[in-house]
């Protein structure tokens, strides 16, 4: 990891990748003191700086991941805020929101604070999202106003959904005081009880006890329906069902304050995938079906995903070295998400690349009330710099992560990240070799 | 004669000639048990381990008792609380095991792909001896033994699966080895314990069951257990009687040849009553004893040791 001021830094030969219009646009980028200095055609001979060949990358505001778990505090064995933020930069990222399942959960202004304070020197951006109920106990709302204050940027009980559905509505009453997003899980527990993977052919084959469809859907209708009564804003994290699609499309068409995400791994895997009890491809929700994959490429097509996210959820190896039902839920994400949604989205041509990257730098901005990086002259440096077309092997041994519970090891993904700018530095990290340099 | 694996994980993907090389084999062994000492060398030397996490009495003794009469040294270790709970891992567990030089694990565990996660963790031999609800090769193997003894070959056969398919290891294995063999399935029993796309596998499905026993050339009467009431999946074991049951009259009304399989322990007026369980048709104990010789069977057929010489 090579890690520098970001003062008088040519960023030489990129294109700047306009997001509304689409355009790629060459120019020379100048960084002086952490900000943009100048923008347009630079002599490199007169320059008198370090000078980074950039040509053939883009360059973009700075991706946002708004769904990684940082286990810190209280599981610093499986990951930090450190080695996740250093997951992030290898991965494109400036910006990480965290799930507040920790020990203690993030939900007193204490751990907010602690979050904060052990991310303050870091180039990656962590905002923290706070736990919807005291405890993520699903009995009493937690102190919303207070965490809103002392910088949470929305409230989760991420890895439980909110059970009661009581406590659901006065969360969303409460937190849309604040105007403040609140991201459910959606499991109905009742309809998933025991299960490991998605229900259908393959668990009635592996014999591994399902979790169907319904047990997301149902709750997503519950959700939904909370957002008509209440007027507040729901994101639904990792939708994975076909089902929930539509729900989310209907809810959007009749203007509820409903948004969601989808992550990588449910559009690159499939039940199918587990033949092997892979427990890196054990996630909760599970791996679902082609079909599941269709109608959620269907919604990112039709614009009824908003996010693409990508639920890192570092474990160690002595945790998912196991039998397949005594493994954690969960695998890494951070340094996979921008290849994998170049390679099925946008290779594919289900997006454009503008639109596809929108998805992680301006959307979920949008819905946590940040403020949206811009690329312009005089304003903070907060960028990601890519090569759209070079391909890179991912190597699982050299990521940044204090984790390995990745199925992703050896996949050759195309994105390749020349670096990324914020806070006043220029960070390159190179996760695995270059294919076609 | 050989096997194409070198484990054996299920009948999941096993060829038809694998399946027919253990039902000779077994068959053959089974003439020893006939002499004034039952027992051949064949095995003297080789260390099997006979890993139970899950109880079981008749399986562990089953395959106890097969690995004696080939003269294996045999070792068990049985835990009904996993490993897991006292702190170590399933792959600890076994590599400190495998790590005193043994040949072959026998494991029974309640998480389905245990015996394939051993084989990454472990040179030796795995023998599945039934891994949560997926499956169980060798009860599969013994029903299949008995049918063929009966029959003369199972290809053109039917049977039927009777009750909690579910969460049966035993219809799982069984499935795969009897459509490999070329007889047909149907599974009956509750829609609650009827597991989701069967019939992709071109697996029949029936929730009356006096229409299996009109189709069925044998039943394989699945157990029944009270837990299943418990999480609502049926309303009362006395329910489940009067639909599921197989009784005398229901046998009788079908008038025709009907073999009764179960893989024990039976739940005598539950899922199968006395009287059929202990009438003509009833090859329960056919399946006991050919159990063992099954096992002896694939114990040596993946040792790699000459399996003429365990009948010779």
């Amino acid at each position: 990891m090579l890690k520098e001021k970001a003062d008088n830094i040519l960023l030489a030969g990129g294109d700047i990748l306009n997001l509304s219009s689409g355009k790629r646009e060459k120019a020379d980028i100048v960084l002086m003191k952490g900000k943009i200095d100048r923008i347009g055609e630079i002599d490199r001979g007169s320059f008198r700086g370090v000078v980074h060949d950039i040509s053939g990358n883009i360059v973009v505001p700075g991706l946002m991941d708004m769904h990684v778990h940082l286990r810190e505090p209280g599981r610093e064995d499986k990951e930090t805020i450190a080695t996740g933020c250093a997951a992030a930069m290898a991965g494109g990222f400036t910006a990480v929101a965290c799930m507040p399942n920790t020990t203690p959960a993030i939900d007193t202004q204490e751990v907010v604070r602690f979050v904060k304070k052990k991310a303050e020197d870091e180039l990656v951006a962590v905002y923290p999202v706070a736990a919807i109920t005291k405890g993520r106990q699903g009995k009493e709302i937690t102190e919303m106003a207070e965490l809103v204050r002392s910088g949470a940027v929305a409230f989760s009980d991420d890895g439980n959904p909110v059970v009661d559905t009581s406590i659901m509505r006065h969360a969303l009453e409460y937190a849309s005081m604040y105007d403040a997003l609140t991201i459910d899980h959606c499991e109905d527990c009742s309809l998933s009880h025991g299960g490991h993977m998605n229900e259908g052919t393959m668990s009635t084959k592996l014999g591994i006890p399902g979790i169907p469809n319904a047990a997301e859907s149902i709750h997503i209708s519950r959700d939904i329906e909370l957002a008509r009564l209440t007027g507040g804003r729901i994101h639904i994290a990792h939708l994975s069902v076909k089902e929930g699609v539509e729900l989310v499309r209907r809810a959007k068409q009749e203007g509820l304050g409903v948004s969601c995400e989808v992550t990588p791994h449910h559009l690159l895997f499939t039940d199918a995938d587990l033949i092997s009890f892979d427990t890196n491809l054990k996630m909760n929700p599970p791996l679902r079906t082609e079909e599941d994959i269709a109608a959620l490429e269907r919604g990112i097509k039709e614009g009824v995903i908003d996010v693409f996210a990508s639920d890192h959820a570092p474990h160690t190896i002595e945790d998912k070295e196991v039998e397949f039902d005594a493994a954690p839920f969960g695998i890494l994400g951070l340094e996979t998400l921008l290849g994998i949604i170049l390679q099925q989205i946008v290779k594919r041509g289900l997006l454009t690349l503008a639109a596809a990257l929108a998805k992680m730098i301006v959307a979920p901005r949008e819905l946590l009330n940040l403020p949206i990086p811009l690329i312009a002259q005089g304003e903070i440096a907060n960028l990601t710099i890519f090569h759209p077309d070079k391909t890179f092997i991912y190597d699982l041994c050299k990521s940044k992560s204090k984790s390995r519970n990745a199925p992703y090891d050896g996949m050759e993904l195309p994105g390749q990240v020349y670096g990324v700018v914020n806070r006043g530095f220029i960070c390159r990290t190179a996760l695995g070799a270059a294919v076609n340099d | 004669m050989a096997l194409s694996s070198s484990h054996l994980l299920g009948l999941e993907g096993v060829p038809a000639d694998d399946i027919r090389t253990i039902l000779d084999t077994a068959e053959n062994i089974k003439t020893i048990f006939d002499r004034p000492i039952p027992k051949v060398p064949t095995l003297r030397g080789i260390t099997v381990v006979n890993l139970f996490f899950e109880a079981s009495t008749r399986t562990r003794i089953s395959f106890e008792l097969a690995e004696k009469r080939l003269s294996a040294d045999t070792v068990n270790f049985s835990s009904s609380t996993s490993s897991v709970k006292k702190g170590e891992t399933l792959k600890d567990t076994v590599r400190n095991i495998a790590a005193m030089k043994i040949n072959m694990i026998v494991i029974r565990h309640s998480a389905a792909g245990a015996a394939y996660f051993l084989t990454q963790c472990t040179d030796a031999t795995i023998i599945n001896a039934g891994d949560g609800q997926h499956e169980h090769p060798t009860q599969a193997l013994l029903d299949m033994m008995t049918l063929r003894e009966k029959w003369g070959q199972l290809a053109g056969k039917k049977v039927a699966i009777i009750g909690d398919v579910m969460h049966s290891r035993v219809a799982g294995s069984n499935i795969r080895g009897l459509l490999t063999m070329g007889a047909e399935v149907m599974v009956c029993g509750p829609k609650t314990l009827i597991p989701p796309g069967l019939h992709e596998f071109g697996v029949n499905v029936s929730y009356d069951i006096d229409e299996a026993i009109g189709w069925a050339d044998a039943l394989n009467v699945l157990r029944i257990q009270l837990e299943r009431q418990e999480k609502g999946l049926f309303p009362t074991l006395r329910e489940y009687h009067a639909e599921f049951g197989i009784t005398r009259e229901r046998i009788e009304r079908a008038k025709k040849e009907l073999i009764i399989m179960h893989p024990g322990p039976i739940n005598r007026g539950v899922e199968l009553d006395s009287d059929v369980a202990d009438s003509d048709a009833s090859i329960i104990l056919d399946q006991v004893t050919n159990g063992v010789a099954v096992r002896m069977a694939v114990l040596v057929l993946l040792s790699g040791m000459d399996s003429n010489e365990s009948s010779g």
